[in-house]
């Protein structure tokens, strides 16, 4: 990244320490009720790996397991992912199976801002689990178009 | 045409968990940002990932703009026959790339 790239990034956070179109944590909340619903969410079995410091808000390495047999009669069903302070509150949704053997899944993403990032996985049985990492990020995901 | 990077054993044990990786090269535009001219970038991203075996799915993803720029995911899977495993991106602005490489299971 040169100096002028770094220059225009750091002027738009501090310009805009608040964007005008961010998620909040109540509209994470919410996003989290839609897909949920009224069942219990129960903060286990799932493991969300992040870095805690993470330099460079533009791609963020995310690994999500979960404790499951996956067998044909329990197993992870959907990985949903979600942020507080991105635009949208939504990161991922993953589908699973018992064809994969393992319920791990891991991609990479944007933050925007340091905040809580949480994962939820939907069992076979119908049960949610979850599990939610703190992260500071020092560069956010940039907000201009570099030139 | 976009690049695509795939990452998957050639040969497995039947029955054996094996670990699929798929990178592709794509701006993910989120639609959020404004460019130089001040107006706002259309969204182009990708919205559907999925994988299939031998024509059946076994995995799928639906990304939302906070996945990075060029989308990685790795997932895994049982390996159950020989045969192809395709891979299978769409998204705004007509984006569609299908990808597909072969493993032996003995």
């Amino acid at each position: 990244m040169d100096r002028r790239h770094f220059l225009s990034c750091t002027a738009a956070i501090v310009v805009l320490p608040f964007g005008s179109a961010s998620a909040t944590p109540e509209a994470m909340a919410e996003a989290i009720k839609k897909m949920v619903g009224d069942a219990p969410v129960r903060a286990e079995r799932v493991k969300l790996d992040l870095p805690p410091l993470i330099e460079n808000g533009n791609t963020v390495p995310l690994v999500v397991s979960v404790e499951s047999p996956m067998t044909v009669s329990d197993y992870v069903k959907t990985i949903h992912v979600f942020n507080e302070k991105n635009p949208q509150p939504h990161v991922f949704t993953a589908a699973l199976s018992p064809r994969n053997g393992k319920a791990i899944v891991g991609t990479r993403i944007k933050l925007g801002d340091s905040q809580k990032v949480v994962a939820i996985a939907e069992m076979s049985d119908g049960k949610f689990y979850s599990a939610s990492a703190d992260v500071i990020v020092t560069l956010a995901a940039c907000l201009e178009e570099s030139t | 045409m976009a690049n695509v990077l795939i990452n998957a054993p050639k040969t497995a044990k039947r029955g054996a968990v094996v670990e699929i990786k798929a990178l592709i090269m794509h701006p993910m535009e989120t639609g959020f940002r404004p460019g130089t001219m001040g107006k706002m970038i259309p969204r182009n991203i990708i919205e559907h990932f999925t994988a299939t075996w031998n024509g059946s799915e076994i995995f799928r993803m639906e990304m939302s703009p906070a996945i990075a720029a060029n989308p990685f995911v790795s997932f895994f899977a049982v390996a159950t026959e020989s045969g192809t495993i395709g891979f299978r991106w769409t998204g705004d602005e007509g984006f569609l790339v299908e990808e597909q490489v072969a493993i032996a299971v003995e």
